[in-house]
């Protein structure tokens, strides 16, 4: 079946009334300038011109575009999903003032950061907490920007990095994910609007989380952001990002790619708080969440740490990876997905172990409800150089109701003998038993179910920011609601 | 306080209980015992609201009110507690918080503000103190790796924190050695007053020793056949139940 992403106004509104549970599913009524729907090399100079981009940058831009057309869309995933029609979407959205400062801003546009709960004023801000903006395809503002710069660490809007850091942002882009590397990474390339980039120098330990929010506004557009973060020698960054989108009863796609890379000592940690709009009940509408994230710990003792709560989306398809090439380097992946009514996940990680006693964690909790379908697949890899490199994979699914999925595809690649790896998995339903005790000690069933799969996921939370884990259990408990009974 | 009238329950079609009739007061303690199948187990998931049985005649009143169509919620937050017999693991949940969330939602139906955590914990600290049971209790995982004396005191400390006037003890006695036995026993004593009704469930009558009932009953192919006072659970011990069988 093929279903047009195309524009229903009155139908989208007319859903959102109906459709209560998904409360960031609002949109926000601003002037934008959105590009006509379709794909071609025209589209894609216009992007770039825009953008006052670099010919280089075109030039990476038309390459991709090129080797895209060439490829094919992956489908080993789990996962049935309605053909996307690529020329049936707009490539680009920007709200028509450009804003130079806050003040500037669009009262709309602050108004919705505000009903999301991300103030963008600065004195209201959380504590510890820098925060870059993006709506649609363009980076609104970042927060705390001269605080940071102070110390040398450069968080700003890729569009901005383009224009003010060019020779970081040359040196960098691609070099983790190729601009070939994949179908969506490659349509990435081609057509990527904004998204954060980060550098913090050697030996500099960021004092605040830095935090970007995704926000998909216009209707009919795809979202394609690209995030790069640079830790230099020593240093030391923790990231967060959250995501929502309006409802609408078509499906939008969102194509993003992270890049990750790490220095000799160098830490990242990457948190994810995904939160796109599921889909309404019966699987109409939703967004399909296409996403390329990998980290390469290219100095030796460096870490890189993926967190990530996928609650949203209709459709999941990530895979948050480490390249260890680093000696003594460490990739660690902890994740929660949570599929209900009708989503799919088709989510996991890759550790490719290249240097020497590089060691990897994988924990990854999957709750299925509803008719949900969620997938772990993962791949650990150890070159025939990674000596003594260790895995430790834990691998957890829960099931609620008996309409539901759990699948868990393990891939493990050796080519040196002195590895080792451990590999544990369990399935587990939740059950009548555990409600009832629990409302036997007065709880309602929701609570108790809420409960029961905070518990479960208790060993991803406790990774997260302090803040965030809080968020990240209440956002599990309305995801929740409406499986039991 | 509770009065169960001509109660008839099956589960799958098979009928368990056949007409039981029960009345608990104010303050009292009652006692039912029985052999293997009698429904002891049955009537207390039932009182609990567990919706694995269908009742199919009688009711239950509780403090002059139905039951029968509350949820199990409810009738927890009228202040029924049972005490499991197989208390259940939940993994990743500390005790502690399932405590507080259990307490909170408590309060909230009666209209009171929630306990803070702060607050919560000096509470059951001093319960437990009470109770002379281990603090570390409070941090592991609720009931997960609890010896199954762990499990039958940590019921117990719940009913402490919880405070209900109608307690539900469903075998706790079992598998307990003596020392637990005694705990467990005083942690019910010192529950008990002129408000706070108990009914005790169990295959011996050692526990009695420690829990005095003011009235024990025995249940027998899913009705009450005999009740007298505590000495009838010392005649039980020694000529068994097939005297009051068919």
């Amino acid at each position: 079946m093929r279903e047009e992403l195309k524009i229903d106004n009155d139908q989208a509104t007319k859903e959102m009334l109906e459709n209560e549970e998904y409360k960031y599913g609002f949109v926000t009524d601003v002037d934008q300038d959105v590009f006509p729907v379709g794909l071609n090399e025209n589209v894609i100079r216009e992007i770039s011109k825009r953008k006052e981009e670099p010919e280089w940058l075109l030039k990476f831009r038309l390459n991709a575009y090129k080797k895209w057309l060439k490829m094919k869309e992956p489908n080993w995933a789990k996962l049935k999903v309605e053909k996307i029609d690529y020329n049936s979407m707009s490539y680009f959205a920007t709200p028509k003032e450009r804003p130079e400062s806050l003040d500037d801003i669009d009262p709309e546009i602050l108004e919705t950061y505000d009903k999301l709960g991300i103030p963008l004023e600065e004195q209201k801000m959380l504590e510890g907490v820098a925060v870059d903006a993006v709506f649609d395809s363009v980076s609104l503002v970042t927060t705390f920007k001269d605080k940071l710069a102070e110390l040398g660490i450069i968080f700003c809007s890729f569009s901005e990095a383009v224009k003010d850091h060019e020779s970081l942002i040359k040196k960098y882009l691609g070099r983790v994910i190729p601009a070939s590397d994949n179908y969506f990474a490659a349509l990435n390339a081609a057509v990527f609007t904004d998204g954060s980039f980060v550098y913090v120098p050697k030996g500099v330990r960021c004092p605040m989380e830095l935090s970007t929010y995704f926000r998909i506004n216009a209707e009919n557009t795809g979202q394609f952001e690209r995030t790069l973060i640079i830790a230099d020698e020593g240093s030391h960054v923790s990231y967060l990002e959250g995501c929502t989108a309006p409802k609408r009863s078509t499906s939008q796609l969102h194509a993003a790619c992270v890049e990750l890379l790490a220095h000799d000592d160098a830490t990242i940690k990457y948190s994810t708080i995904q939160n796109w709009y599921p889909g309404d009940k019966n699987g109409k509408g939703g967004i399909y969440n296409f996403v390329t994230k990998r980290g390469n710990c290219v100095g030796k003792n460096s870490r890189i740490s993926w967190t990530q709560v996928e609650t949203g989306s209709a459709v999941t398809w990530k895979y948050p990876s480490c390249i260890l090439t680093g000696d003594n380097s460490v990739g660690e992946f902890y994740s929660v997905a949570l599929t209900n009514n009708w989503q799919q996940a088709d989510t996991g990680t890759k550790m490719i172990h290249l240097g020497k006693n590089t060691k990897s964690t994988i924990v990854s909790k999957g709750i299925s409800a509803g008719q949900g379908q969620n997938t772990y697949r993962g791949l650990v890899q150890v070159s025939e150089n990674a000596q003594d490199a260790r895995n430790y994979t834990q691998c957890d699914s829960i099931l609620i109701g008996d309409k539901c999925g759990a699948h868990t595809f393990p891939y493990i690649e050796i080519k040196n003998p002195s590895a080792q790896l451990e590999h544990e998995a369990t399935t587990s339903k939740v059950g009548e038993d555990q409600i009832f005790y629990c409302q036997q000690r007065g709880m309602s069933e929701e609570d108790a179910l809420s409960l029961i799969v905070n518990g479960f996921c208790k060993e991803v939370f406790k990774e997260l920011p302090f803040e965030f884990a809080v968020e990240a259990e209440r956002l599990l408990s309305v995801s929740l609601e409406g499986s039991v009974g | 306080m509770l009065e169960i009238k001509n109660l008839h329950a099956n589960i799958e079609d098979k009928k368990i209980l056949k007409g039981l009739n029960l009345s608990i007061g104010k303050g009292e303690v009652h006692s039912i015992m029985g052999p293997n199948g009698s429904g002891k187990s049955t009537l207390a998931s039932i009182l609990a609201g567990k919706e694995d049985y269908e009742i199919t005649d009688g009711d239950i009143l509780f403090n002059g009110e139905s039951i029968l169509e509350m949820s199990p919620e409810e009738r927890a937050q009228e202040g029924i507690f049972l005490a499991f017999q197989y208390p259940i693991e939940i993994p990743g949940v500390s005790n502690s918080y399932f405590l507080r969330e259990a307490l909170n939602s408590i309060r909230k139906s009666k209209g009171e503000d929630p306990l803070k955590p702060v607050e919560f914990i000096k509470l059951a600290k001093e319960k437990i103190k009470h109770l002379k049971m281990d603090e570390s209790l409070l941090n592991r995982s609720l009931n997960e790796g609890f010896s199954g004396g762990e499990k039958k005191r940590n019921e117990i400390l719940q009913m402490s924190i919880l405070n209900p006037c109608m307690s539900i003890l469903d075998e706790t006695d079992s598998g307990l050695d003596i020392d637990a036995l005694q705990i467990v026993a005083n942690g019910v004593n010192a529950h008990k007053d002129a408000n706070r009704s108990f009914l005790v469930i169990t295959h011996y009558q050692r526990l009695l020793n420690y829990i005095v009932p003011d009235f024990v009953h025995v249940l027998v192919g899913g009705v009450i056949v005999k009740s007298g006072d505590k000495s009838l659970a010392l005649e039980l011990e020694s000529k068994g139940y097939s005297w009051l069988e068919n």
